[in-house]
């Protein structure tokens, strides 16, 4: 497993593992949006914890379909699936690589870009924290999407429209935890709703993952 | 005897086609009873005026769409079990029925919303898990359209069903805390039995509601017919191809 994991990350870092893209996009995303929404730094911050984790949400899913889909195309998986570690396990490793790779740059980045966003100086601990809570439940969410469409031929547009739906509940949550948090308000409730669905999805989603990706690789 | 039986797709084929020429004619008769009833010989509301008669399409049409899912839920859950291939092809045939049921009941609900709130669309706990329901038909039908193996298209559309069916309740729970709602509680309590309805208004609206119902349910025999006879088809055609 930790062999796994380590290769996981090294590829990601590695040329051409597009270890840096989703940081890239994520500061893309969060600097178009003054141009779209107007410099108003009242407004800006208002919206930011909003915007943060869309931003993140979004660099998220961007990397998803390369999760897989090269460990499929060169036969990885197969042997993956013939170890004798299960596959429930490989995939919660490769969510879990995914994570250190995509998800924790991204909550690194995310206080940098508060400030861009003009964010109340109280909501950088919840912003950071409901970000930590909320994008592993992200990563193995995105790892079923990924696990899902691995099969299909430029997935990439698919994959979105079945993994979006599914991030609903996340997103809410955490955003709302860092809006709160943001105001100053009363955070517990959402981000203890956020842990959950974090901890439930963490426990359950790698059956699911595991299950299509056998009929897949089938 | 038995329920199973019914899952070989000869046998099936039959009763479907003993069945739904009077399902059809039940559906379409208690359909427009319902409606004809609900639009012209029920008294206008006293503070909805006549926009009131837009509940005996929206309240079966939403009914439906929950009701339509579910059943998509159960067929799947047979199909991986059971490995009935008929029920894979019903889960298949139905959700395009009901993202159509879904696409209705959004769609009145936004006509009858612009006179009686103000607005087409509020961002209401009901307008938007409703909205979350209609992208989830539509991963899971473009799911079906996209894998060329059928056995493969339908296990994976099996699972995307149940871990969808979690999410949209999670959906549902987490957008109630999200925001407060404007959409008013349901009128027909099932639970208790009290409603808050007339019986000028419940009484056509039952029949819509019926009528519904065996709408979805004579279009959703069709449908899983004509998906047989499809996939029979092209078993012909391969054999044809091969010899």
């Amino acid at each position: 497993m930790k062999a796994l994991l380590i290769r996981d990350i090294r590829l990601a870092v590695r040329a051409g593992g597009g270890f840096g893209l989703g940081l890239a996009f994520f500061l893309i995303v969060i600097v178009m949006v003054p141009f779209a929404v107007g410099a108003d730094t009242g407004l800006l911050s208002k919206i930011a914890p909003g915007v943060l984790w869309i931003g993140a949400l979004l660099a998220c899913l961007l990397s998803l379909d390369r999760l897989l889909a090269l460990d499929f195309e060169d036969g990885t998986l197969d042997l993956l699936a013939t170890a004798p570690l299960p596959l429930e396990a490989a995939l919660s490793v490769k969510a879990l690589a995914h994570w250190i790779t995509t998800g924790l740059p991204l909550i690194i980045a995310a206080p940098v870009l508060g400030v861009l966003m003009n964010l109340p100086t109280q909501g950088y601990g919840w912003l950071v924290l409901s970000l930590l809570l909320g994008t592993p439940a992200l990563s193995v969410i995105g790892t079923f999407g990924a696990a899902l469409t691995v099969g299909i031929k430029r997935g990439g547009l698919l994959l979105s429209l079945l993994v979006l739906p599914l991030y609903v509940p996340t997103l809410i949550f955490g955003a709302e935890a860092a809006r709160r948090g943001a105001a100053g308000a009363e955070v517990s409730t959402p981000m203890l709703l956020l842990a959950g669905i974090s901890a439930a999805t963490i426990a359950l989603m790698p059956f699911a993952s595991a299950a299509v990706l056998k009929v897949n690789l089938r | 005897m038995s329920l199973w039986e019914y899952a070989n797709p000869v046998k099936f084929l039959r009763l479907s086609e003993r069945v739904l020429p009077t399902l059809w004619v039940l559906a379409i008769s208690s359909t427009v009873v319902g409606l004809v009833w609900g639009f012209f010989f029920t008294p206008d509301d006293i503070r909805q005026g006549s926009t009131v008669k837009i509940i005996y399409i929206h309240v079966p049409a939403a009914l439906m769409a929950i009701n339509a899912w579910f059943m998509m839920l159960v067929a799947s859950l047979i199909w991986l079990i059971r490995r009935h291939h008929v029920s894979a092809l019903a889960a298949k045939a139905a959700a395009p029925v009901g993202v159509v049921m879904t696409l209705i009941a959004l769609i009145t609900g936004a006509i009858w919303g612009q006179p009686m709130w103000g607005t087409w669309w509020v961002w209401d706990p009901r307008l938007t898990s409703f909205l979350i329901l209609f992208l989830f038909y539509l991963g899971y039908i473009a799911l079906w359209e996209a894998i060329e193996d059928s056995d493969t298209a339908a296990d994976l559309t099996a699972v995307l069903c149940m871990v969808g069916s979690v999410f949209a309740v999670l959906s549902r729970y987490a957008v109630n805390f999200w925001n407060q709602g404007l959409h008013q509680g349901t009128s027909i309590p099932v639970a208790t039995g009290e409603r808050s309805v007339a019986d000028v208004f419940f009484v056509p609206l039952l029949i819509s509601m019926v009528g519904f119902g065996l709408l979805f349910l004579a279009l959703t025999l069709y449908r899983t017919g004509t998906e047989i006879r499809l996939r029979r088809t092209k078993a012909l055609l391969a054999r044809e191809g091969r010899s």
